[in-house]
């Protein structure tokens, strides 16, 4: 059997890996961007000159060969479902008994004046970095970012590394306030002001000027003010790549289609991360959710669907991470911005520090739905296991120091949200773990009842 | 044009000059050490006291000075910006001559310190190892040696690159707590104790040295230098067989190797903090890892086979065990393994190969708390396999996203995220638990832990 997988992102080399590992398949992985796999969520890391390109690979060169994955540096033009053929851009066909689209996103363009001057770019792929650097040492004297979203916050900590001005323009009236509760989004516009950088909110685009092709400043649609620069960087969001898929019989909306078995509507052909979307998502979920961990995940289960034609695609519990400057965020479950009816909030805030924990729970059985952290790390598998059952806030908080993952000597913060607890609910709580992997393990093997 | 060239070691600031200050600041510690070259070079003695202490002040004052204003406008939190950009951490142009100098350094130190200005036979110092002489007697009652001359300056560079460690990772306590471990080690146990030793006519002993590191514990003239100090010498004899017997692995059992290697000894000391603006250089390859094992168990068995055969000699008198005489053995090892690749690849190599080449490949003591950390071991009286350690570095369960920073910066050239990606534990052999690659994850993925 001949397995084609168009696009070696997260998801298309996770597909290629675990096939692998099930079978013995015949595998092609086809993309126009790299040869080899590499992480996009490390881009910036390059610009700052923390890594080079090929400490962002995600295996050694040779690890693909010796697994048997044959892999191709080309753009797929065309589908073909009926002869089960690919086009190349050279022309040339493959054919396929399986093929998996794993195409991933592209960056937003909202058709504003001059949006494609030079120098007015998104940040998605490694091309997109080569511009940024050719523009960069051009020299930028300011960068205008639009859109206050988890790329534009990493565009400006890349320009900052270097010493450039930014300007940031975010449509809401405070940072990813679509997706962080209040407390912890103004935390992050503090930070962001800390940096030092230009943070304007509830601000948006309104035309980008330009001179002999260049930009040269920007109009700012609520204040009309005008801001010179050399760079604008359009981050307002990425949807899914699959342009040359519509010239195919495979059905689209904003993605590619797919059932839970990650299926499009062409038997044989599959569609996995950024550029799928799930006909009928769990509920509370997303059709598409364009984050690395899907795409991951998604690899995996397509792996198994396609070799042991058993399981489905389980989204499992949400989870998700960035980091904003220096401060680093982790979510598990779920934590929406404006509390739902029937759910309670326990929110604890360092004083000084950036640092803050958040858990939800649901007022009636009082059983925790989702965990936010700011500038602290907490244990995944363990939330997990409380989010998965139910776990009743109490007992989570009598035992959240299993779930600090935090690095040794930190202070822990657990006593301190406890005591918020206690306070709020006159209860007289102790912390009853201790901050140990043997319990950790202890309590991850523990069954459902205990 | 490159409009990132920046001199500052691991610099925070991509700016294309310096500021006032610390120019300023760097002047002084130019100045403290022309003071050091121009007594070296033109051979002079007089009024070594007034140079010394002043050349020593310029430096730790500048140093010091430096590192505050080169920190003291950014907030905390991992900045690598341009690591990979600036010539002296990428290999570039100043790395190469840094390299060159330092090895040339070490071949000076090892081979001819009379060029040092050590004063054979008797004969008074002269030159730089002269400008060191008030120290020595201040410490010991005696003119200093070459070797004087080289615990001083390491000391001093492992106190001022700490300095500058605690300030770049002042947000981790990990991080702060042991590099003031590393410094007290150094300072306290590997510097002044030993030379009060010697003033107090004592035989010399750095009391966290331990066999095999310390390759010449089992030597002849060692152990008769002990034997002859009485109640003293037989206490270090049993202390060094102690450290190496119990300590060793009682500790790594718990802790790990770090306890050791990034906590107290003066290689890793040195490592952790001069060597901390290399770390990225390191070779990460399957390859090299295949070469690494290769190599460093080599030298443990070479200097269990020096040192038993040393012995054999001994308590038997036969001097050739193995078919070779264990002088020629003993002298090979410290020639090769004991000044070569210790000093001369493992430090002079720093810009070029990262700061852990000899702690990697070449150290006898790592190799051994390495097997220590790594092995597992089934006792009749075990249900199951035991690890025999309790360390290890833990993966939070799905959150890697494959960015390779930990990679990078892991001075051991482990592929940590090749473990992180596939939510596996990382135990190997070669980690020193130095907590980098856990510092500078983007997405609190990775924790040291003792099960
Ligand atoms: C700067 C940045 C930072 C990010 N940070 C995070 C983060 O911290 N956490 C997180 O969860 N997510 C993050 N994301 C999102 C995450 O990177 C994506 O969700 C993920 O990479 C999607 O993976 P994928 O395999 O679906 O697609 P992609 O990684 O986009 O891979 C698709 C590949 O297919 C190729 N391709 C497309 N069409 C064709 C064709 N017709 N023929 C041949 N090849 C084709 C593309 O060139 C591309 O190489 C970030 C994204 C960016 C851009
Ligand atoms: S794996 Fe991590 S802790 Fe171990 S040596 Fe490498 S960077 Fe240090
Ligand atoms: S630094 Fe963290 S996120 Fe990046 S590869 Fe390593 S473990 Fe994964």
């Amino acid at each position: 059997m001949h397995i084609i997988i168009i696009g070696n992102g997260i998801s298309g080399s996770t597909a290629a890996r675990h096939i692998r590992k099930l079978s013995d398949h015949k595998i092609t992985m086809i993309s126009s961007e790299t040869e080899y796999p590499f992480s996009r969520t490390a881009l910036m890391y390059i610009y700052m000159g923390h890594m080079k390109y090929d400490h962002t690979k995600l295996y050694e060169d040779w690890f693909w060969q010796k697994n048997n994955i044959e892999t191709v540096n080309s753009h797929v033009d065309h589908i073909n479902t009926d002869q089960s053929k690919i086009q190349l851009s050279d022309g040339t066909l493959m054919e396929y008994d399986k093929l998996v689209i794993a195409t991933g996103s592209k960056s937003n363009k909202f058709g504003w004046p001059g949006q494609n001057l030079n120098g007015v770019q998104g940040l998605y792929n490694i091309q997109d970095l080569k511009m940024m650097e050719a523009a960069s040492r051009k020299g930028i004297r300011r960068a205008v970012i639009v859109g206050g979203g988890l790329i534009g916050i990493e565009m400006a900590e890349m320009f900052h590394s270097r010493q450039i001005p930014v300007t940031m323009l975010v449509r809401e009236d405070s940072f990813w306030n679509i997706v962080l509760p209040q407390n912890e989004s103004q935390m992050i516009n503090r930070h962001i002001l800390a940096n030092g950088i230009d943070l304007r909110l509830e601000e948006e685009l309104l035309e980008i000027k330009g001179k002999d092709g260049s930009v040269s400043s920007i109009v700012c649609k609520n204040s009309t003010e005008e801001i010179h620069c050399e760079f604008v960087g359009l981050t307002v969001g990425v949807s899914p790549n699959i342009d040359f898929v519509k010239s195919s019989d495979i059905l689209t909306n904003k993605g590619v289609l797919v059932n839970s078995n990650l299926q499009t509507s062409v038997p044989n052909v599959y569609a996995i991360g950024d550029c799928a979307e799930l006909s009928s998502p769990k509920e509370g979920r997303r059709n598409i959710e364009a984050v690395w961990y899907t795409g991951r995940m998604m690899g995996e289960a397509v792996a198994n669907i396609i070799c042991n034609s058993s399981e489905s695609y389980d989204q499992g519990i949400w989870f998700n991470s960035a980091k904003f400057f220096d401060i680093e965020y982790q979510v598990y479950g779920q934590i929406s911005v404006v509390l739902p009816e029937g759910i309670g909030t326990l929110y604890w805030e360092h004083p000084s520090e950036n640092k803050a924990i958040r858990i939800n729970y649901e007022m009636a059985s009082k059983s925790v739905i989702g965990f936010n952290l700011m500038g602290i790390r907490y244990r995944h598998t363990v939330c997990e296991k409380w989010l998965t059952e139910n776990t009743h806030i109490e007992t989570v908080l009598e035992n959240l120091s299993l779930a600090n993952f935090d690095p040794e000597f930190f202070n822990e913060y657990e006593q301190s949200l406890m005591d918020k607890y206690n306070a709020i609910n006159r209860k007289n709580l102790t912390l009853k773990s201790k901050r140990k992997l043997r319990l950790v393990e202890n309590f991850l093997q523990s069954d459902l009842n205990d | 044009m490159q409009p990132y060239k920046s001199i500052a070691i691991s610099s925070h600031h991509l700016k294309e000059d310096l500021p006032f200050h610390q120019k300023i600041a760097l002047s002084l510690v130019a100045i403290g050490a022309l003071i050091q070259i121009v007594f070296w070079v033109g051979n002079i003695t007089a009024n070594a006291g007034l140079w010394l202490y002043s050349s020593l002040a310029l430096i730790v004052g500048g140093s010091l000075w430096y590192f505050r204003e080169q920190y003291k406008d950014t907030l905390p939190g991992i900045k690598n910006n341009g690591v990979l950009f600036a010539s002296l951490t990428a290999k570039g142009t100043l790395a190469w001559m840094l390299g060159v100098v330092l090895t040339g350094f070490y071949v000076v130190l090892y081979w001819f310190p009379e060029y040092l200005g050590l004063g054979g036979d008797g004969a008074a110092n002269s030159g730089l190892v002269a400008l060191f002489d008030p120290l020595s007697m201040l410490l010991k009652g005696k003119p200093a040696s070459q070797w004087f001359v080289y615990g001083t300056l390491y000391t001093l560079i492992i106190f001022l690159m700490g300095v500058k460690f605690i300030y770049k990772y002042r947000h981790n306590r990990y991080q702060v707590y042991r590099t003031m471990s590393i410094i007290f080690f150094q300072t306290a146990i590997a510097f002044i104790l030993p030379e009060i030793l010697v003033g107090l006519n004592l035989p010399y002993n750095d009391f966290k040295n331990i066999w095999p590191l310390n390759y010449y514990f089992f030597f002849d003239w060692h152990i008769n230098d002990l034997i002859a100090s009485g109640l003293f010498g037989y206490f270090v004899l049993f202390w060094g067989i102690i450290l190496f017997l119990v300590v060793t692995p009682v500790m790594t059992y718990f802790y790990g190797k770090r306890w050791y290697c990034s906590w107290v000894c003066g290689c890793g000391g040195l490592a952790e903090t001069a060597g901390d603006p290399f770390r990225q250089l390191s070779d990460k390859s399957l390859k090299a890892w295949k070469l690494e094992r290769w190599i460093i168990h080599s030298v443990l068995i070479f200097v269990t086979l020096m040192t038993v055969s040393v012995l054999v000699t001994r308590f038997t008198g036969f001097s050739r065990i193995f078919g070779i005489d264990s002088y020629t053995l003993s002298s090979w090892y410290g020639f090769l393994i004991g000044a070569a690749f210790s000093g001369v690849v493992g430090v002079g190599f720093y810009p070029i190969m990262g700061s852990r080449v000899w702690c990697r490949f070449g150290c006898p003591m790592a190799a051994y708390l390495g097997i220590l950390q790594r092995f597992t071991i089934k006792l009749p009286w075990f249900k199951e396999t035991k690890r025999m350690s309790k360390f290890r570095i833990t993966t939070n369960g799905g959150q890697c996203i494959s960015c390779g920073n930990c990679s990078t910066y892991c001075e051991m050239g482990i592929d940590v995220k090749a473990y992180a990606q596939r939510q596996e534990d990382i135990v190997r052999a070669s980690c020193v638990g130095c907590g980098i690659c856990s510092a500078v994850c983007p997405r609190g993925v990775l924790r040291l832990e003792n099960i």
